[in-house]
């Protein structure tokens, strides 16, 4: 399985199905992303199977966190792409230039009405036209800012292509945890999965002015849910402190919880055991682990300890100054000297 | 006095009336503002108050107290739910009232004839739209960034009012716009008027009530959560799933709507709007009594406008007053009244460095601001030095 023919760069179809692996659940098609002159991260390349721990190590500096953070739409590649379940998410923008014609193009088409209805000589019409037209191209202007749906939905239609925001990776399934853990602080545990769980609340304002039932429901379901979540992680019975004021170890299986609260095919977690101790560690091994056993979520870890992926990772890439320098299982990657080269500097000749 | 009535509930030694807030938190803010509409005309006619000016002042100005507590309970959606901070704010409250104006006054260019009931809400949908609009050019921006271009707005809105001398009359503003009527039911009327302030007065308190109780059940919406997500930090909540975008243009949307509640109800019991109505200073002064009563806490906000409302328009001139008819040597040469502003900041000055969240602040605001603090001493303090790059 190459992964290099799964998506040509240059498709401008947005539904490309990933040809090569039906079973890719991610695909990262020659991810490259140049800060100035430095290249932090070149052509990698990167698939996660359903159902599959996949792990990225590398020294620190090595492009892991950028390559990550494209991944989940943060940073924009400067060439290659990503897609999620046959989809292409992230990548450089196609046909852009045609954007501004979709929201201009109502307004200018009840412009000309308006105008052809005065020469006829019916200004009263004309002006009413005129109002309507201004109105249509506020909403599109609109409709531009927020990108709802149907707008994606007629953007595809045109061929335009922009890289998904990280809510709509969200959206498309993918849960993250950051390196430098970024909890709501000052709010509970159990509201820390509540917001995480956003995506699955279905509630709106006019529910929420009204009380209606329906979202007063939904509230209480979801902070039993928001519970279960909590055991699940080991959090039980933290549900009401205070994120900052959870042990740091706490604070890591929090956000994981969070994470998972959107239900996310996919969990890209970042260097989840840094700063723990051995024993912390061997409980977050664990349970990645569980996570992709019982509930079958497919896990991307990056880490740059090497020992702590080798016992759970089917597959792991390294990386190193950008590159990709080996793949593979992670006995073939531990005996691969490149790798070693890598970690350790070049053996003295 | 309004303190005492909306802390009540809060305090721990009276667990029945905390049990009954808890199961039905909107009946509980009807009737708290139930009790306030009845009490405050009372409690103005007891001696001390009632030598000040006389009652039908005092309700003539808490009908006007009431603008900028609504004002101040929109803003305190963008500022302190959402956590962006707004210093152009009038340009909704102008919006609201002209909205008015042109719908009903006899003077306006339009010579529509709209009552207000209709326009109330109508009049805050069109805050509201233009809400999103001057909230979308913002959206990338935060903190200092942010206020400077709202501020922009802020003058941009009475500056076009001014200008649009063909549609507005620029400075005489527009004139004549006609105060709310009901309908009598059998031989009760009510009138509003110029003279009787009470219509205005408890149209007010309705007004404030269902706004309170709106508010209240935002907060704890899924929405109210995305707020405080995007204000905590937006990059986690974002990759929570929430449109940060959406969720800014709706505080924003909601702010504004609130003001424009505030400038139909103010165009309406004023008679006019004039673009002076809406300078930088009614910004500001809202900001500050969000700032004061305690940013994130409706209640708290509420009684941070009322005080400083009041201290404004009663109490600096009370002084005058009582330094003058004591012959106090050099206070009573002082017009407080001039020096109000002085005023507020010597207030907003002390104010940052000896209490930060406000006199009533929300719990959470508090933990913002007090960072050092650990309430659960059973629980370690977090470890924080422990990030690589």
């Amino acid at each position: 399985m190459t992964d290099n023919d799964a998506l040509p760069a240059s498709a401008p179809a947005i539904a490309t199905p990933a040809t090569a692996d039906a079973d890719a659940l991610l695909v990262a098609d020659r991810v490259t992303k140049q800060f100035g002159g430095l290249t932090a991260v070149r052509e990698v390349d990167l698939t996660i199977p359903r159902g599959s721990i996949v792990s990225i190590i590398g020294p620190n500096g090595a492009g892991k966190t950028t390559f990550f953070n494209i991944i989940v739409g943060i940073i924009e590649p400067t060439a290659g792409g990503v897609s999620m379940a046959g989809r292409r998410m992230i990548g450089r923008p196609l046909r852009a230039w045609i954007e501004p014609f979709v929201w201009i193009a109502p307004g200018v088409l009840f412009f000309v009405l308006a105008t052809l209805i005065a020469l006829a000589g019916q200004d009263e019409i004309g002006v009413g036209v005129i109002i309507v037209g201004l109105v249509v191209f506020a909403a599109m202007l609109l409709a531009a800012v927020i990108r709802p749906r149907w707008y994606l939905n007629m953007l595809q239609r045109f061929g335009v292509f922009r890289s998904a925001r990280p809510n709509e990776m969200a959206a498309a399934g993918i849960g993250r945890t950051f390196q430098n853990i970024r909890l709501f602080a000052n709010a509970s545990a159990r509201e820390n999965v509540l917001v995480g769980m956003h995506l699955k609340l279905k509630s709106n304002l006019l529910d929420a002015f009204l009380s209606t039932g329906r979202s007063r429901r939904e509230e209480a379901a979801a902070a039993a849910k928001a519970d279960e979540l909590l055991e699940l992680v080991g959090l039980k019975g933290r549900g009401d402190a205070l994120a900052k004021n959870l042990p740091y170890g706490d604070q890591r299986r929090l956000e994981v919880a969070r994470a998972l609260a959107s239900e996310p095919s996919l969990l890209l977690l970042d260097e989840p055991t840094s700063g723990m101790n051995p024993n912390e560690t061997t409980e977050m091994r664990v349970l990645i682990k569980k996570l992709r056993d019982e509930l079958g979520i497919s896990v991307l870890l990056i880490e740059h300890d090497m020992h702590v992926v080798m016992g759970i990772s089917d597959h792991v890439t390294v990386l190193d100054h950008g590159e990709k320098i080996a793949e593979g299982s992670p006995e073939a990657v531990r005996a691969n000297p490149k790798v070693i080269e890598a970690y350790l500097g070049t053996a003295a000749t | 006095m309004t303190a005492k009535v909306a802390a009540a509930p809060r305090s721990d030694w009276r667990a029945p009336f905390q049990k009954f807030r808890d199961e039905h938190h909107s009946l509980t803010i009807l009737l708290i503002w139930l009790i306030i509409a009845i009490a405050l005309p009372l409690i103005v006619q007891i001696p001390p108050l009632s030598t000040f000016q006389p009652q039908i002042v005092w309700v003539d100005g808490f009908a006007i107290s009431g603008i900028y507590i609504l004002l101040a309970l929109g803003l305190n959606i963008v500022v302190g739910f959402a956590g962006l901070l707004d210093l152009g704010y009038a340009a909704f409250f102008a919006i609201g009232s002209y909205t008015f104006a042109f719908a009903a006054s006899p003077q306006a260019i339009t010579h529509l004839n709209i009552p207000f009931w209709p326009m109330l809400i109508v009049g805050a949908l069109i805050a509201a739209l233009f809400g999103v609009l001057l909230g979308a050019p913002t959206l990338r921006l935060r903190g200092d960034y942010l206020a400077i271009v709202t501020l922009g707005f802020g003058e941009i809105v009475p500056a076009l009012f001014l200008n649009a001398d063909a549609l507005t009359k620029g400075t005489n503003g527009i004139g004549g716009i006609p105060q709310p009527s009901l309908p009598c039911i059998g031989d009760f009327c009510v009138k509003f008027s110029f003279i009787d302030p009470f219509p205005f007065y408890f149209t007010m308190i309705g007004i404030l009530a269902i706004v309170m109780v709106l508010i209240y059940r935002l907060l704890e919406s899924r929405l109210g959560r995305s707020w405080m997500a995007i204000r905590e930090d937006e990059l986690a909540a974002s990759s929570s799933g929430i449109n940060t975008i959406t969720t800014k243009l709706l505080a924003f949307a909601l702010g504004a709507s609130t003001a424009g509640f505030a400038g139909v109800f103010s165009a309406s019991k004023l008679g006019n709007v004039t673009p002076d109505q809406f300078l930088f200073v009614v910004s500001f002064t809202v900001l500050a009594m969000v700032v004061l009563g305690g940013m994130g806490n409706p209640w708290g906000v509420v009684i941070g406008a009322f005080t400083l409302y009041t201290i404004q328009s009663v109490v600096l001139k009370e002084l005058n007053q009582f330094f003058q008819s004591q012959h106090v040597p050099i206070l009573q040469n002082i017009d407080f009244v001039q020096y109000q502003f002085l005023l507020y900041g010597i207030a907003l000055v002390g104010m940052m460095l000896l209490r930060p969240e406000g006199l009533f602040p929300s719990n959470r605001r508090r933990r913002e601001l007090h960072q050092e603090t650990v309430e659960e001493t059973d629980i370690a303090p977090p470890t924080t030095a422990l990030d690589e790059s």
